[in-house]
């Protein structure tokens, strides 16, 4: 019994292991570089003298990549959603969904392969005059693509969990299929679709490789989606990979990055808690 | 009564043939959506087989890395790979049972299991890197393992702890209380009852989840890379010691090697790991099959 309680006890010791790391290795690091510096500076090259940890282009980077990503799978996560609760004949669903299952199982190094061998010369050096190989479009592409699953897949269980008497009552009222879905079925399930999209851009913030193989690793403040790029989880993976040893500052700001990193996710993904229990109370 | 969507008054009155006409394109556009996600699935595995199927064959899988692609292999990846695999397995599987049936069976709903829920479900949303660097600084240094498969394992273990966790809980909550009561009725402690009763029922779908977590072990890359695994190796591990690499590893760094044939090394590791996932994938897909024909209620 003290040994099951122990297992259970033992999440809460992960996430308090991860928060004391963190902090060890970011709390030096902060009081070489002030925290202001870090937040709002433009330039970040702690691997090259003289160093600079402005974190700007790392923070810009990922958020851009990951609007980007979201702006390809929210749209037809959600369509495929729509149509797979609404519309699709059982049939039809029971192939897709498997289908999805084994996009959701394919780890993301092969969608890193998948960003620089096919995304980026069949598609991105065709349709856009560019001819640079590793770019932040080619790899939000590829993220985007990973992620439809996972958008898919929540969406589908929200609108799902929207009783059918809604669906028959403005039936009853002479709705037809598309009013039905989109004025009565989507606006119910509105918290469980917009939870799916906030833990989908966490898991898009989160991600590391596909940027590391296709994004092109360099620190880079800017809009423009065929430069290459560095994100946060690509540093952490660009200093590890050097021989950075321990105590030295480039260790050390990797754990300053990862912290900012885990500070961000948690709030989205405590966001996305939020709604879906609010979601839950009103259904169950 | 149901609440939650608010009455915004009656639709303005339509012509019949609008209304048919966004309803059909509607439906056009779900079904491209659809479409387009399978085909990705589709393009995306054509892809990597038509660059690897050239290079696949059993040197590839006998052979270690080197310098020149055609000698190139996977065979100390894949040893990693199943190393790694079963000392996460190890780990994690027993604590995280451990945990759902503590969770399920036995703590009541107060503020301590509340607060473990919560917390599980953030867990499961700290991105893979971040694992990895607890696993630098905590394993690799405070407790001196280095590079090794135990470092590895620990650090995975950590990752798929949540998922084992909500999985193990979803087979014991599938479990009618009617059979805890039985048990308990006939005299049995409330531990006999779990152990003897409700666990061997609950246990296809435990194992089921306990074999998509491992799965989702085996993909990962950026984890291991922060704990400073290697990426190539010479050798076959022998012990959970042992310095090591893993397939995603050494596709990762077959791929960022831009040398004529790499890219088919990388493609043909890449067919090599979606095989053992996949066969995992289809175990588990058995054993929800077994489990719906034996379910006895």
């Amino acid at each position: 019994m003290l040994a099951l309680a122990l297992c259970a006890v033992m999440s809460i010791v992960t996430t308090l292991g991860i928060v004391i790391v963190l902090l060890s290795e970011a709390v030096p690091f902060f009081t070489e570089v002030s925290v202001w510096k870090f937040v709002s500076g433009k330039d970040w090259s702690p691997l090259f003298s003289p160093q600079s940890f402005g974190s700007l282009p790392l923070l810009s980077a990922t958020a851009f990549i990951g609007a980007m990503a979201m702006a390809v799978a929210f749209p037809i996560g959600l369509l495929t959603a729509i149509y797979l609760s609404e519309y699709a004949p059982e049939g039809l669903r029971a192939v897709v969904k498997p289908v999805l299952e084994v996009l959701a199982g394919i780890p993301t190094v092969v969608f890193g392969f998948f960003a620089v061998y096919f995304i980026s010369p069949n598609i991105v050096k065709t349709l856009f005059s560019t001819d640079a190989t590793y770019n932040a479009i080619t790899a939000a592409c590829a993220m985007g693509v990973m992620l439809i699953p996972m958008v898919v897949s929540l969406s589908d269980d929200a609108m799902r969990a929207v009783p059918s008497a809604l669906r028959e009552g403005a039936h009853a009222l002479g709705a037809n299929r598309f009013q039905v879905a989109v004025r009565v079925v989507v606006p119910a399930a509105l918290s469980g679709i917009v939870a799916a999209g906030l833990l989908a851009l966490a898991r898009a913030v989160g991600e590391t490789m596909i940027v590391t193989i296709a994004a092109g690793n360099a620190a880079n403040l800017s809009g423009n989606p065929f430069e290459a790029m560095q994100t946060m989880t690509a540093f952490i993976i660009d200093v590890v990979r050097g021989d950075t040893a321990r105590g030295t500052i480039e260790y050390q700001s990797a754990f300053a990055v990862g912290l900012w990193l885990f500070v961000f996710t948690l709030v989205i993904n405590l966001l996305a808690q939020a709604l879906l229990a609010k979601f839950r109370e009103v259904y169950e | 009564m149901i609440v939650g969507v608010p009455f915004r008054g009656l639709p303005r009155p339509q012509k019949k043939q609008i209304r048919k006409a966004t309803d059909h394109g509607f439906v056009g556009l779900g079904m491209l959506a659809t479409a387009f996600g399978v085909f990705a699935v589709g393009v995306l595995l054509f892809d990597v087989a038509t660059d690897g199927v050239g290079v696949l064959n059993w040197d590839f899988l006998n052979s270690f890395p080197s310098r020149t692609a055609e000698e190139a292999g996977v065979k100390p990846a894949l040893l990693g790979t199943l190393w790694v695999m079963a000392f996460t397995a190890l780990f994690a599987v027993p604590v995280g049972v451990g945990a759902a049936i503590y969770l399920e069976e036995f703590a009541g709903k107060n503020w301590f299991t509340k607060i473990i829920e919560i917390n599980i479900n953030n867990l499961a949303g700290v991105p893979s890197v971040v694992y990895g660097l607890l696993g630098l600084a905590l394993f690799y240094y405070w407790f001196n393992l280095g590079p090794s498969i135990i470092t590895g394992a620990l650090t995975l273990g950590l990752l798929i702890l949540p998922i084992i966790i909500v999985a193990a809980r979803e087979g014991l909550r599938s479990v009618p209380p009617s059979i805890r009561e039985a048990a308990i009725a006939l005299g049995s402690t409330k531990w006999q009852a779990v152990r003897f009763q409700v666990l061997p029922v609950a246990m296809p779908t435990i194992l089921t989840g306990v074999i998509l977590a491992l799965a989702r072990a085996i993909g990962e890359t950026a984890p291991l890379i922060v704990i400073g695994a290697f990426t190539s190796v010479f050798f076959v591990p022998t012990s959970p010691t042992d310095a090591f690499t893993v397939l995603p590893i050494q596709i990762y760094s077959w791929i960022s090697r831009p040398l004529a044939g790499f890219q088919e090394n990388a493609a043909a590791g890449m067919i090599v790991l979606l095989v053992v996932l996949l066969s995992m994938s289809s175990v588990a897909v058995a054993l929800r099959h077994i489990l719906a024909k034996r379910r006895m209620w």
